[in-house]
């Protein structure tokens, strides 16, 4: 897919408090990030504000698609898959109905969805509420977007969290694929990826840093 | 484009099915038009000749009331449930989202209440010449409730108990719609031209079909980030 991203001197706050200072990384085609830390120190701010959902306080994130940069729109859009701790999913409705949105909506194709459905073992809550399902069950679920509508970068946040030993598995060898197939990934996790990624420890900026922000 | 219209008409289907179904759906408000609708000569007496004069300014006061009700529940659960993350990552900016999420509630509600509203005048004692237009008055101003309420909604989104808040700020700017269509009533009831009235209520439906999106646009970004 040849997209790539470059993040340069980037800062972010969190109402008056500075959370990340001065964070620079490059991500390629088939690499993933793995962002560790403390809880609170911006893990899911970083995310969102990769996703585009959150302005960074200073510095830049730039996406290239061959040597070209992507406008902000486009990325959001077309190129980003944002997965949080929240799933997504409204509690009244379908796992089919939602799949259906999901792929409507982001441009998905209901070809592959069917195959999402069996690789991730969908097939027999199809016609349950989204209520209903467990918390791992659920993740199954939002995880089917990203396999529904083909986006290069994968932004996730603990995706592995509610998840069974064996469905950990599942999504681990996804990831890869998703890799191999050029694709990025950035996933903020406590426990380590089964594969290899660069690791990005996120650190709480020092008190000047800090003060130097509320000016 | 194709992507465009898929998405916008996913959401559509998927905002009209919500309406309809969650939450007891258009009953609420229905319900409570009805209510409100049957308190009217109980609180001022059976008397013909006060009910039919003042028939089609209150149905249009319980109108308005009743478009309040389901304002909290345009963006809050979409928001409470996270589905923002996944419906800013589509094709669609977040104005036409907005737009997209009122229209599909005022099919919803608004354009039940709206049919309604004839039966409702006409049994508080308003004479039958006024349904035809009184049903286009009604969905005439029930598209500017939704529109007006919308901004409310988007405005009050993530504070807290944020309904009080809401029907504060919209209430002031029901104000014009109810004046326009209660005049509109009287214009016909009387026999004068409703064309001024009629002009009026559609300006203003137009005016909060214009500014309604930009305007939710910028507070459900502010409320989002």
């Amino acid at each position: 897919m040849g997209v790539s991203l470059k993040v340069r001197e980037l800062s972010l706050k969190k109402g008056y408090n500075l959370l990340i200072h001065n964070l620079n990384f490059d991500l390629l085609p088939g690499q993933a990030i793995s962002l560790t830390g403390e809880n609170g120190v911006g893990k899911t701010t970083l995310l969102r504000t990769l996703a585009g959902f959150l302005t960074p306080h200073t510095g830049t994130i730039r996406a290239y698609e061959n040597d070209v940069q992507l406008e902000s729109e486009i990325w959001q859009s077309r190129k980003v898959h944002f997965l949080g701790h929240h799933d997504a999913l409204s509690p009244s409705r379908t796992v089919l109905q939602e799949l259906r949105f999901q792929a409507d909506f982001l441009g998905g194709d209901l070809g592959g969805d069917l195959a999402g459905i069996g690789t991730l073992r969908l097939d027999t809550l199809l016609d349950l509420e989204t209520r209903h399902l467990s918390a791992g069950q659920k993740r199954r679920l939002s995880c089917a977007r990203l396999l529904m509508a083909k986006r290069p970068l994968w932004l996730l946040d603990e995706p592995m969290a509610p998840l069974d030993v064996d469905h950990r598995a599942l999504l681990g060898s996804l990831m890869q694929a998703h890799l191999a197939d050029g694709g990025m990934i950035i996933a903020a996790v406590h426990d380590a990826l089964p594969f290899n990624t660069q690791a990005l420890r996120l650190e709480r900026p020092t008190m000047q840093d800090r003060e130097a922000a509320c000016v | 484009m194709s992507d465009f219209r898929r998405a916008a008409l996913a959401l559509i289907t998927r905002d009209l099915g919500l309406s309809l179904t969650r939450g007891g759906g258009p009953l609420l408000a229905v319900g409570f038009y009805l209510t409100l609708m049957a308190m009217i000569p109980l609180s001022l007496g059976p008397d013909q000749a006060v009910l039919s004069r003042i028939a089609a300014g209150l149905t249009w006061l319980c109108l308005a009331l009743s478009s309040l009700l389901s304002l909290e529940r345009l963006f809050e659960r979409d928001y409470e449930d996270a589905v923002f993350d996944t419906l800013r990552l589509g094709p669609l900016p977040l104005e036409l989202i907005a737009l997209l999420k009122v229209l599909s509630q005022w099919l919803g509600t608004g354009v039940i209440l709206s049919l309604m509203t004839p039966v409702v005048m006409i049994i508080l004692g308003a004479p039958a010449s006024l349904a035809l237009m009184g049903l286009v008055s009604a969905c005439l101003g029930s598209l500017s409730f939704a529109l007006i309420g919308g901004i409310g909604a988007s405005l009050a989104l993530g504070s807290r108990k944020g309904g009080v808040l809401m029907a504060l700020l919209v209430l002031p700017f029901y104000v014009p719609p109810v004046i326009f269509g209660a005049g509109l009533m009287q214009a016909t009831q009387t026999g004068a031209s409703p064309a001024q009235a009629l002009a009026f209520l559609g300006a203003y439906a137009l005016f909060a079909l214009a500014l309604g999106p930009i305007a939710m646009g910028a507070a459900l970004r502010g409320a989002l980030s």
